[in-house]
């Protein structure tokens, strides 16, 4: 149990996960709290994923953690008690007050994804507020990472930004760029550059499908540019899981096939899960 | 992961002498330049120092006040001025945030010292080894101030250093001194030159001894620590003061040496820092890397103001060779072979480079050396975006969650 003290000392204490001794079999949860979403995975100790549930991550991360627990619990029929150990990741990590220990996201995204797919590899995650690039060698050790630097540019936060601009609910954009036939192609960085672009495109008469599809080039432009593909590759995080596109697309650019775990944006929390399995170990 | 901890560190007793220094070396300036009884030129920090010294001038160094802007964490607040003046975020930040202050009659000298302005100078003097930014920021306030400009234009990306270069340098360094004569009206005096070299040589062979105690394992200090006690080498090189300073602090580091003291408590990892130092991050930097075992060892940054070359008996050619040797004046051959040779006395496991988005000149990052290094040296190496000055450049959290995730990674090895 590490001695933390969180930022939201103000909050109502959470109760311990471990106050009283299950007699069950012991539980292990891993809670990604994302600047945008918080996930969180309940495994068993062999590995298999009971619970798991994701919120709007909000202002008040605490409590959605505590939300997001409640609710993987219940779908794993279990109690709190039977969680043995727990490790948060992610950007409010540290906000997690029922945790045993933290762990970064980049570390969690490589756990996870290396328990789905056990080999060298190059993992994409695209999340909502930050993108990764991570480099693992066979044994699942990280070679290297990168994260997108300071601004929005291939992120959910760019798709969230153009979709509020050309008034389409995020969650059509998907369906709409499958529609596309002549994909347009957006040339700038910046959100903001990105924003008056599209504008010009709709001016110019080009159609809403078609420049969805290079919103999602765009995004994936931006994370090729981080680093080089080696090995197999991964793609995983809340971006990819709604937007399954984005894997073909980039299967189709770099002419590969690319490996999406089972529910890409709960390999963070499961990387923690299994974190906190081993630190119990 | 664990938390971060706050936790007591053996502090250097030399400090306290430090700050002695530091106010007497502001109290002489601002003195001279209410009185006029001394000349003041301002130097670019790694220009002809010790000829300015030589020639009687009282030294002041525009860029340290620019790294006490940053820490103070003035800086960012100030360098908009110089923005909206059409000097543009996206040059040196030494430069806008100096510029602001200027514009806004604010400078953290006044509370630290008491001192209300920086000392007007009487002559600007630049050397464009580390960059074309000072030769801009000088000539700013040589046209506001009415001030006579004078400098050295080195050659750069340098990577075997040619006879016709030093030539080339010392002979410019040399017609500095008539200009520099006019305004001392004094003739200029071979000897008090050499005797300025002297000390340089001095001050550089202290600091040196001073940086390569971290060596040892575990090392008495860190980057952090040396970027506060670099301050005498920068604005008191070619003075005994500096040197009774090193002196001082010297034996106090070897002794801390043979002791065993850690300055990072259970070391367990060691850094190598390339990149300008983030000035208004460096104590929560430095905390963090504390908390996480983490020591870093060695900086390009603190080893520039090593001046091997100095030597008396040759003035104008050793200031030309020891100011042309300088990594930021080299090619990239020369800075990884540095760096390689660095790592082999210095034993890091990791590399954290800092891209500071307002001196490209000092970011090492951006032609692939991580990359080509981190193979090299077999050892993984991080690159964290930020500033010197600008903290709008700077995101702390995704900093932080690097680091943190770097140091898992050295963990897994
Ligand atoms: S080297 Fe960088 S920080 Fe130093 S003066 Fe030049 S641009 Fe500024």
């Amino acid at each position: 149990m590490t001695d933390k003290q969180p930022e939201t000392r103000n909050l109502k204490p959470a109760t311990p996960l471990k106050s009283g001794s299950s007699t069950r079999n012991p539980l292990f949860a891993g809670v990604d709290v994302g600047a945008s979403r918080t996930k969180v995975a309940i495994l068993d100790a062999e590995k298999r994923l009971l619970g798991h549930a994701v919120r709007k991550s909000g202002i008040d991360f605490t409590e959605t953690a505590e939300i997001c627990l409640k609710a993987s619990l219940n779908m794993a029929g279990a109690l709190r008690e039977d969680v043995a150990s727990c490790v948060s990741t992610g950007y409010g990590r540290k906000n997690v007050l029922f945790s045993d220990e933290t762990k970064t996201e980049i570390g969690c995204h490589a756990r996870g994804c290396y328990h789905y797919f056990p080999m060298a590899m190059t993992i994409i995650d695209i999340g909502g507020q930050d993108n990764k690039v991570i480099k693992l060698d066979n044994q699942g050790r990280r070679l290297n990472f990168k994260m997108n630097r300071k601004c929005a540019a291939g992120t959910g936060a760019f798709l969230e930004e153009m979709s509020m601009r050309l008034g389409i609910p995020l969650e059509e954009m998907d369906s709409l760029a499958r529609k596309s036939e002549e994909m347009v192609e957006l040339g700038s960085y910046c959100t903001v550059f990105s924003g008056t672009e599209v504008l010009e495109k709709i001016r110019q008469g080009k159609k809403v499908t078609d420049i969805v599809k290079g919103l999602f080039f765009s995004v994936i432009k931006r994370v090729l540019e981080m680093d080089s593909l080696t090995d197999r590759v991964a793609m995983t995080g809340g971006v990819v899981a709604h937007n399954p596109i984005l894997v073909e697309m980039v299967e189709e650019i770099t002419a590969r096939d690319i490996l999406v775990p089972e529910y890409p944006q709960l390999t963070g929390a499961v990387g923690a899960a299994l974190f906190a399995m081993e630190d119990k170990k | 992961m664990s938390e971060e901890k706050k936790t007591t560190r053996r502090g250097i007793a030399a400090a306290k002498s430090l700050k002695k220094l530091m106010a007497d070396y502001f109290y002489e300036m601002d003195d001279a330049a209410k009185t006029g009884s001394r000349k003041i030129a301002w130097c670019t920090s790694v220009g002809p120092a010790e000829l300015l010294r030589g020639m009687g001038f009282l030294v002041y160094y525009p860029e340290n006040h620019g790294a006490m802007l940053g820490a103070t964490r003035m800086s960012t607040d100030l360098i908009p001025y110089a923005n909206a003046m059409g000097y543009s975020p996206d040059i040196c930040s030494y430069l806008t945030c100096d510029v602001g202050s200027y514009l806004q009659k604010k400078t953290p000298l006044t509370m630290a010292y008491n001192i209300e302005s920086v000392p007007r100078p009487d002559v600007l003097v630049f050397n464009t080894n580390q960059c074309r930014d000072v030769q801009d920021w000088f000539a700013w306030y040589s046209r506001e101030l009415n001030v006579p400009l004078v400098g050295v234009h080195t050659h750069r990306d340098i990577g075997d250093i040619r006879a016709y270069q030093i030539k080339d340098i010392a002979s410019q360094i040399e017609d500095l001194v008539p200009g520099l004569e006019k305004v001392t009206g004094e003739k200029f005096d071979m000897d008090r030159l050499k005797e300025a070299l002297g000390h340089s040589r001095r001050t550089s062979e202290l600091w040196r001894a001073c940086l390569e105690a971290a060596a040892a394992s575990p090392s008495p200090w860190t980057f952090f620590d040396a970027t506060i006690h670099m301050a005498p080498a920068v604005v008191s090189r070619g003075t005994k003061a500096a040197n009774d300073y090193y002196e001082l602090l010297l034996p106090e580091l070897q002794q801390r040496v043979k002791e065993g003291v850690a300055a990072v408590e259970g070391e367990k990892h060691r850094l190598y820092w390339e990149g300008m130092p983030i000035w208004g991050k460096l104590r929560a930097l430095s905390e963090q890397l504390f908390s996480l075992k983490s020591c870093v060892v060695a900086s390009t940054y603190c080893n520039s103001w090593i001046f091997g070359q100095l030597d008396p008996d040759e003035p104008f050619e050793s200031m030309a060779r020891a100011y042309t040797e300088l990594f930021i004046v080299r090619d990239e051959p020369f800075k990884e072979q540095y760096i390689t040779d660095c790592h082999e006395k210095f034993k890091f496991d990791g590399i954290l480079f800092h891209d500071a988005k307002t001196c490209p000149n000092n970011s090492n990052n951006r032609y692939g050396m991580p990359e080509r290094l981190s193979k090299k040296l077999g050892i993984p190496v991080l690159t964290i975006n930020g500033d010197l000055c600008d903290l709008r450049c700077y995101s702390e959290e995704q900093a932080k969650t690097n680091i943190e995730a770097f140091i898992e990674q050295l963990e897994e090895r």
